[in-house]
């Protein structure tokens, strides 16, 4: 599903800043992974370069088969809208839409017509458990919610890989565990999800953790059964 | 189509003072432009109006008075026109004059009507294209016609005011007759007071004031229609060769330019066309000022509109908005801002010169011995408001394009961090 080979990615500016210095990966469809680092260790330029979101110097990124490389905005755009669905710390809701609307708003993008987007965005919320709050704004949403209306406009365009940038970040644990487990839900139905955290508490709810230190992957952790660290079902991740 | 029109609407409603505040600059900008337009063409029909009265390419002759002495003859001679002179210029000139009209007059009459007088009144007779060649505006009935020539019939044109004088309380006055000079007019037409000229001629038939007065061969001046003389240089050779060609007939000497009064008024108008434009000129710089504050003013907003939402396109680029879709939308929706309040910006604009049409418009200022007419149909015509709304409308498109495209240039993962 993802290849990567040789990754590099410098900030340039007064001072450049080498953020990767070689990343080698491959991650296979249906795998549930993490990327682990403390902060400035780089993984966040990773999942948006894996994202399309940002460009990568020297390398070479394919993603269920194709090259990313020197793409147009206009095909970035689209690969982004069919392939990918993104799960952000701070949720990135448009706040002048309501749940329905927002988990709409890829399908608006591929034409799709507005009744079926939005009976579409119901069933996705529904499944989500926020069919009464579909009318909500965002600003009438606690954060989990939030994050679930997230989930659902990731999943609405049935994308080929789910990135989640601290899915957790904004939450409290509770909630925080709420999230993960619909994650792990997604994931047991064959979706193929990448996470990057810095918390091992998220991290080893997933089944293959990769560690990055100083912008190269330090080592990869085969976790095959999540439920059984200390850090699993049912305890405080934090 | 539907889709993204709801879209906008989501996106100008979520931000209400901001829409209002563009609205606003569209809207007061094109109802400026327009109040200033039709201001100005307020005044410049006006000035048309109070000028109305020359015909553009006319020039009318009367006899002078000779300051040279000439072939033995003082200085000091008045010249008599007469029908050489019509003769003269028809065949002389057949390639810039293109009618010859003569015309005679008899002044220090005396009209009346009942318990109504009037002295010093004057009888102009001429032909029936005199009507067209001076621009007389006839208001009711007609003017002389070639029956009226052919018969020497004993009918008249009078000025609204004459009329008004002799038939007041809007009595009819076509068809009534009018004792001047001890002959019985009968009043067959009225031409619209010429408000600049203190004398109302009554225009009566060429053929029967002549008869009338033993006139002869003699005329007392001749109007003429001139073409091929736009230039000024043409315009001051023909005078000079007419002048010399007139010498002959009347023995004065060939530079003695006072021998002829001549009124050009070809070469009047062209200064009063001049002047027009002036203004014309005037007024659209002015127009257009207010249009460019105005697009400065929505292209500020739609720029800060756009640095506002910054996060909001990295969302939207996020989840696979192209580009150009984004851009569409900002551009659709600074079109239909600047669309919905340039619109009312135009209907509010057009309303007000309206208003100042019937408050103030066709006012008359009198100044005694005439009366000036000063702004006068202070409107817009509708394609000049059309053209400011779509320009302004244009404008906003702009005004959405390029900070939305220059948006479009940051990485989206740099808009999400905004």
């Amino acid at each position: 599903m993802i290849h990567l080979k040789g990754i590099h990615k410098t900030y340039g500016g007064a001072s450049p800043l080498h953020v990767l210095k070689g990343v080698d990966l491959d991650i296979q469809q249906g795998e549930f992974v993490a990327i682990m680092g403390a902060s400035g260790s780089g993984k966040s330029t990773l999942l948006n370069i894996l994202g399309i979101l940002d460009t990568y110097d020297e390398g070479e990124y394919l993603l269920g088969g194709t090259l990313i490389r020197n793409l147009s905005e206009t095909r970035a755009a689209d690969y982004r809208n069919r392939m990918i669905g993104f799960i952000f710390q701070s949720f990135n809701l448009i706040s002048f839409k309501n749940a329905v609307e927002n988990v709409a708003l890829p399908l608006f993008y591929q034409g799709v017509s507005r009744r079926r987007r939005n009976q579409l965005a119901m069933e996705y919320l529904d499944r989500l458990g926020l069919r009464d709050w579909a009318h909500h704004y965002p600003s009438e949403l606690s954060g989990g919610q939030k994050q679930r209306v997230a989930i659902a406009r990731a999943l609405i365009t049935q994308p080929r890989i789910i990135l989640a940038d601290e899915p957790t970040g904004a939450l409290d644990s509770h909630t925080s565990l709420e999230v993960m487990q619909i994650l792990k839900d997604l994931h047991r139905q064959g979706m193929t999800i990448v996470v990057v955290t810095h918390e091992s508490g998220v991290a080893y709810q997933t089944e293959k953790i990769v560690h990055i230190k100083d912008g190269i992957i330090e080592r990869i952790e085969e976790n095959l059964d999540p439920a059984k660290n200390p850090f699993g079902m049912n305890t405080q991740m934090k | 189509m539907i889709d993204l029109l709801q879209e906008i609407y989501s996106a100008i409603m979520r931000n209400k003072m901001r829409t209002a505040a563009t609205g606003f600059a569209v809207a007061s900008g094109l109802f400026l432009i327009i109040v200033l337009q039709g201001a100005g063409n307020g005044i410049i029909h006006t000035f048309e109006q109070n000028m109305g009265q020359f015909a553009f390419n006319a020039i009318r002759v009367f006899g002078g008075m000779t300051t040279k002495p000439f072939e033995g003859m003082r200085e000091g001679r008045f010249i008599q026109l007469d029908q050489r002179d019509v003769d003269m210029l028809r065949r002389t000139f057949p390639n810039h004059v293109t009618d010859v009209l003569p015309s005679v007059s008899q002044d220090g009459l005396t009209a009346s009507r009942g318990e109504f007088h009037a002295t010093n009144v004057e009888l102009y007779g001429t032909y029936p294209i005199f009507a067209r060649s001076q621009a007389v505006e006839v208001l009711q009935g007609r003017f002389i016609n070639d029956i009226d020539i052919r018969q020497c019939r004993k009918v008249m044109v009078v000025s609204k005011r004459t009329a008004d004088d002799f038939f007041p309380h809007g009595q009819d006055a076509i068809g009534q007759t009018l004792n001047v000079g001890g002959i019985a007019w009968h009043i067959v037409g009225i031409y619209k007071t010429d408000e600049m000229s203190f004398n109302q001629a009554n225009y009566v038939p060429f053929t029967t004031l002549a008869t009338i007065y033993h006139k002869g061969p003699f005329i007392s001046s001749l109007t003429m229609n001139v073409r091929g003389l736009e230039k000024e240089d043409d315009m001051e050779r023909f005078e000079s060769d007419y002048i010399r060609a007139t010498s002959h007939i009347h023995s004065f000497a060939p530079d003695d330019r006072q021998a002829m009064w001549i009124w050009n008024q070809a070469k009047d108008s062209e200064q009063l066309n001049t002047a027009r434009r002036i203004l014309h000129t005037a007024f659209w710089i002015l127009g257009l000022l207010t249009l460019v504050s105005g697009v400065v003013g929505v292209s500020n907003i739609m720029l800060i509109s756009v640095k506002e939402r910054t996060r909001e396109f990295g969302i939207r680029r996020a989840i696979g908005a192209r580009p150009w879709s984004i851009i569409r939308m900002v551009m659709l929706e600074s079109v239909v801002i600047t669309g919905i309040f340039g619109y009312l910006g135009m209907l509010l604009g057009i309303l007000f010169c309206e208003w100042m049409d019937t408050a103030v418009g066709g006012q008359t200022l009198d100044v005694g011995v005439f009366q000036m007419q000063y702004f006068v149909d202070p409107t817009v015509d509708l394609s000049t408001c059309l053209m400011a709304t779509a320009i302004i409308i244009a404008s906003g498109a702009l005004a959405g394009f390029f900070p939305a495209s220059k948006a479009m240039k940051v990485k989206p993962i740099d808009a999400l961090r905004n």
